[in-house]
């Protein structure tokens, strides 16, 4: 922040008055916002990453060891089956056809077909994809909504050493539910509530019970994961000089940590948890096919058996995307919380 | 920081012990070690008991077979036991994969210019986000699927982290002096890459290493699970606990071995990890141990005489035998006396570590964790209200705190850090009036504004509406002072308040604090280290040194060189031109005391005698062996020496001392 610091000097050096103007205001206000510096990165980056993504998904094909064709016609094709596919695919031109194909198919919203089920690829996702956002958007929420009070709690709780013990369970226990991967919280879940207890459904999306164990099952890692680093977050924040400031008005303890350490430790703790909450779309693919779950997971999963390119293709794109908005989403957050952010990634 | 507080090294007695640490990672250690034993040699003791067939398929756990048995018949113990080489063996590639690949991507991308660097960094940042997940399953489906599949795909997906670790610690490596100077030898970027950056970026790299491990294995077992890894008739954790679950409502006990298998094999790594990680935490920064001793409980609060008889009753600060003790007993501040007058300006005038910050820390009831304080008598007084409590112990009442809040304003050290940053200027300005006084938002605003035109700040109102960041650091210490005066309070507390700052803006700071105190009649406790600037603002000075108090003069008399300690005579020696405004080169007042040879004495190492003894220059034998009487001939004045006024050892003993 080179204008920062120069005015620093100026009001420095030179006597008191003149300061450095207030804030602007009209159109002025709009270009010097740091929102519309943001607003250009970040548009760049979505720009950089799905041109990253199509050329990936599209290179798929390509470095596909053997004939697409015939992985595509199936293993009891004729030679002129074979023949006809490669022609339907596109095999037969060049490389660089293939590739203005391809986006001119993304373009129209094509995805291809299932060299399986002859579905389009689109459709498929059309009718998947809302089970699974439903299930990773949950997920996050709850992530976020049980984590992040967590770790706040046991940090505010063991401040300056105290309760040791409630310290070292807390390590202990996030620690072993953080190195379970999900789909085995998943098959205790199942196990434990939906068997034992009967208490909920553990397979299927008929009914909205029904989403209850494969959201746990989809949260529950990532929620220790990020309590740990709330926990560490907000034991930095609590030794700020600003939170000594704030303790000295002597304010309720609600307004001390929600209002004065919540957001700073959010903006370290969202910093590093933006993998973590991508990380859970796949752990969502995967939990899918614990609860027979009917998203893109147990789709993919199903259509990478098979070699079934196109649906695969189609979903990495899709998800990525995802991914991609995820972590918009986050830098937004961020920079409500903490404007300073909005001015680069050098803050994180 | 050159005001320590607390003092760096009592920091360690409220840092929590390390040990658990430690034993993480000698049990992660122990962890992985037993289980590549077992992965050695489990296919030679259970080999043959994990493919004979056997009679009763699904079998519950029993005396025979420990988790069951599977669909042919087999037992599942034994199998997970074998399973532990090809499951680890596959980890271990994928990793390896993982390590390579991304180290030498990372590598590549700081050795390739600028250019490549930047675009580089930017396609790593855009891979970490991906899920790792599900890049796997895009090169499981280009290959066939298959543990070959799999450990390319897992290790592909996990290089990225590799790479971006690789290129941020290259790139704070490269830029320190021995790189540069290689370079400037001639040394090539391939070969400084292997012999000078690779070596220091060893230790996080090893960190990443065996937590990608435990990653690793949790991926590799997730796409087993899901069918796309080991294929049958081998079998690894994930496949053997996919085969078991598929029975999970008739037989879960097939399903046990292998997940508790896949966690405790993952719990180890991510211990070695979190161990390795601490570990080099603790290396970096030395813990500093506590020194537990008694010896330093010389003289408890009871011994020291009641000063408290002739101070004015329009005092608004009185304070008595005030001590910050450590938790392990050791006093930082040890007796300290004094009273601030209705509309009086005091210094506390100290070194580094003498107690000054942590006085007044005291008296705003603000100190951090493990210290407390105790006192005959601490008080604040207010001629319409009960006297307040700076010491009572137990949770404080919301009228107390009420009173706090509104009654004592702090000026913080740093302003530019005691500023939340995530807030705006209004609210935090404001907030005292709105929480404690009941004060309207509009009204609270209107005498927010009116306080920053009193400090000076031009466009007060678009101010309330900007965040701290905005505004510069000159800006940032004002406003701090009009955060403190808002609620109108009896007394401010100023910690070195200057400190940090330039000489114009110090001018400035001091200006508005003395036209505070001349509107409102505020009473002020101003901390500084700074002879000149106290002795500028302040109508009387506490000296302190290694937490207690030495002096209590009037800054007349400061001025004039007529001062009765030592260490006070001292000071004043070591200051050139009491009269005029320091110079920047005078700005850090440290060097002015560290003009007197020697240290303080640490707190719980200080002599039975008078604490300056090492360092005075008019020490004599009595003052080793006996503390030094305090001499006090009116009510905030005060000397504590066996030989006030001295200012060698050779002098003559001034007449005047011995009143
Ligand atoms: S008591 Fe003795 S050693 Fe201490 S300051 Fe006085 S003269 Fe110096």
């Amino acid at each position: 922040m080179p204008a920062a610091v120069l005015e620093d000097a100026a009001a420095d050096v030179g006597p008191v008055e003149p300061e450095e103007p207030g804030p602007a205001t009209g159109p002025r206000r709009v270009l010097e916002s740091p929102w519309f510096g943001f607003a250009l990165r970040r548009l760049f980056g979505v720009v950089l990453v799905l041109a990253v993504l199509v050329g990936l998904t599209f290179c798929m094909v390509q470095s596909m060891p053997g004939d697409p064709a015939r992985v595509a016609a199936g293993n009891n094709a004729t030679p002129e089956q074979i023949t006809r596919m490669r022609h339907d695919l596109g095999l037969d031109h060049s490389v660089a056809a293939q590739f203005g194909h391809y986006v001119g198919g993304l373009l129209r919203g094509d995805l291809g077909t299932s060299y399986t089920t002859e579905e389009k690829v689109s459709d498929i996702i059309a009718d998947r994809l809302p089970y699974t956002s439903e299930l990773a958007l949950l997920g996050i929420l709850v992530v976020l909504l049980v984590g992040v009070p967590l770790g706040m709690a046991v940090a505010v709780a063991c401040r300056d050493g105290r309760r040791r013990h409630l310290d070292g369970g807390f390590t202990l226990a996030t620690g072993i539910i953080g190195s379970t991967p999900e789909y085995i919280l998943g098959t205790l879940l199942v196990l434990v509530v939906g068997i034992e207890l009967g208490w909920l459904p553990v397979a299927g999306a008929a009914t909205a019970d029904a989403l209850v164990l494969p959201v746990i099952a989809v949260a529950l890692g990532p929620v220790c994961t990020i309590a740990r680093i709330v926990r560490r977050e907000t034991a930095v924040v609590l030794a700020r000089d600003y939170m000594r400031a704030a303790r000295g008005r002597r304010l309720p303890a609600h307004r001390l940590y929600l209002r004065h350490a919540l957001p700073n430790l959010l903006t370290g703790t969202l910093t590093v948890a933006g993998l973590l909450l991508t990380g859970l779309l796949g752990g969502a693919v995967v939990i899918e096919s614990v609860f027979a779950w009917p998203g893109v997971g147990t789709r993919v999963v199903e259509a990478v058996t098979l070699r079934d390119l196109p649906v695969v293709q189609g979903v990495v794109l899709v998800l990525g995307i995802l991914a991609c908005l995820l972590n918009l989403l986050i830098d937004v957050v961020l920079g409500l919380l903490d404007p300073r952010t909005l001015t680069g990634r050098a803050a994180s | 920081m050159t005001a320590g507080l607390p003092p760096r090294r009592d920091r360690a007695a409220t840092r929590p012990p390390r040990k658990r640490l430690g034993a993480m990672l000698v049990i992660g250690l122990a962890g992985l070690g037993l289980l590549v034993l077992l992965a050695v040699v489990a296919p030679w003791i259970w080999g043959d008991d994990a493919d004979r067939l056997g009679p009763e398929v699904h079998l519950g756990s029993s005396g025979e077979h420990w988790l069951g048995t599977d669909a042919l018949g087999r037992d599942i113990f034994a199998r997970t036991l074998v399973a532990t080489r090809p499951t680890l063996e596959l980890s271990a590639l994928a990793t390896l994969i993982a390590s390579t690949v991304g180290i030498a991507l990372g590598g590549l991308v700081w050795v390739g210019g600028p250019r490549l660097r930047a675009v580089g960094l930017r396609v790593i940042d855009v891979m970490i986000a991906y899920p790792a997940v599900i890049l796997a399953l895009a090169i499981a489906a280009i290959l066939d699927p298959g543990p070959k599949a799999c450990v390319i795909a897992i290790g592909a997906a996990g290089s990225p982290t590799f790479a971006r670790l690789t290129a941020n610690l290259t790139a704070s490596v490269a830029g320190r002096d021995f790189v540069g100077s290689a370079r400037l030898l001639g040394v090539g970027p391939l070969r400084l890459m292997r012999r000078h950056i690779l070596p220091n970026i060893a230790e996080p790299l090893l960190v990443l290493l065996s937590v990608s491990y435990a990653h690793t294995l949790m991926a590799l077992s997730a796409l087993s699970f899901l069918g796309l890894g080991v294929q049958l008739p081998d079998y690894d954790w994930g496949q053997l606990l996919a085969v078991g679950l598929q029975s999970l409502y008739t037989n879960p006990v097939e399903a046990v071995g292998p997940a508790v298998a896949v966690v405790l094999a993952g719990l180890s790594a991510s211990f070695v990890g979190d161990g390795l990680a601490a570990a080099a935490e603790r290396s970096s920064a030395p813990a500093m141990k506590a020194k537990a001793s008694g010896a330093a409980e010389s003289d408890p609060v009871s011994a020291i005489p009641d000063r408290t008889a002739g101070v004015p009753d329009d005092a608004v600060l009185v304070i008595d035998g005030l001590r910050v003790l450590r938790a392990d007993g050791t006093a930082l501040v040890d007796g300290v006396t004094f009273h601030v007058g209705a509309g009086e300006i005091v210094g506390v005038l100290g070194e580094s570590g003498s107690g000054k910050t942590l006085t007044a820390m005291a008296v705003a009831r603000l100190l951090p964790g493990g210290l407390h304080a105790t006192a005959r008598r601490a008080v604040l007084r207010d001629p319409g209200a009960d006297e307040l409590d700076l010491v009572a112990s137990g949770s404080e009442s919301a009228a107390t705190r009420r009173r706090l809040a509104t009654e004592i304003g702090i000026v913080h050290q740093d302003p530019s850090a005691s500023f939340n940053p995530a807030l705006k200027l209004g609210g935090q300005l404001t907030e005292t009036l709105r929480v404690h006084m009941g004060v309207s938002r509009r009204e609270a605003a209107r005498r927010a504004v009116e306080q920053l035109e009193f400090v000076r700040i031009t466009d007060p109102k678009a101010r309330l509406r900007q965040y701290p960041h905005e505004l510069s650091g000159g800006m940032r210490g004002r406003a701090m002072i009009a955060s403190a005066l808002l609620p109108r309070p009896r007394l401010v507390i100023a910690d070195e308040p200057t400190t940090a700052l330039d000489v114009v803006v110090r001018a400035e700071v001091l200006r508005v604090l003395r036209a505070a105190n001349e509107r409102d009649g505020t009473a002020m406790l101003f901390i500084s280290h700074d002879v000149g600037v106290v002795g500028d603002l302040c109508d009387r000075v506490l000296v302190m040194y290694a937490g207690r108090l030495v002096e209590e003069l009037t800054t007349a008399d400061l001025r004039a060189g007529r001062a009765e300690h030592p260490y006070t005579l001292a000071l004043l020696a070591a200051t050139p031109h009491l009269d005029d405004t320091p110079s920047p080169e005078d700005a850090n007042g440290d060097r002015r005391l560290a003009a007197i040879p020697g240290h303080p004495p640490r707190p719980d190492e200080r002599p039975p005698g008078c604490a300056f003894a090492p360092r005075c220059p008019a020490v004599s034998p009595i003052c080793h062996a006996t503390p030094p009487p305090v001499h006090a001939p009116a009510p905030g004045l005060s000397v504590v020496c066996h030989l006030p006024g001295r200012r060698s050892a050779t002098e003559e003993k001034p007449s005047e001392a011995t009143r």
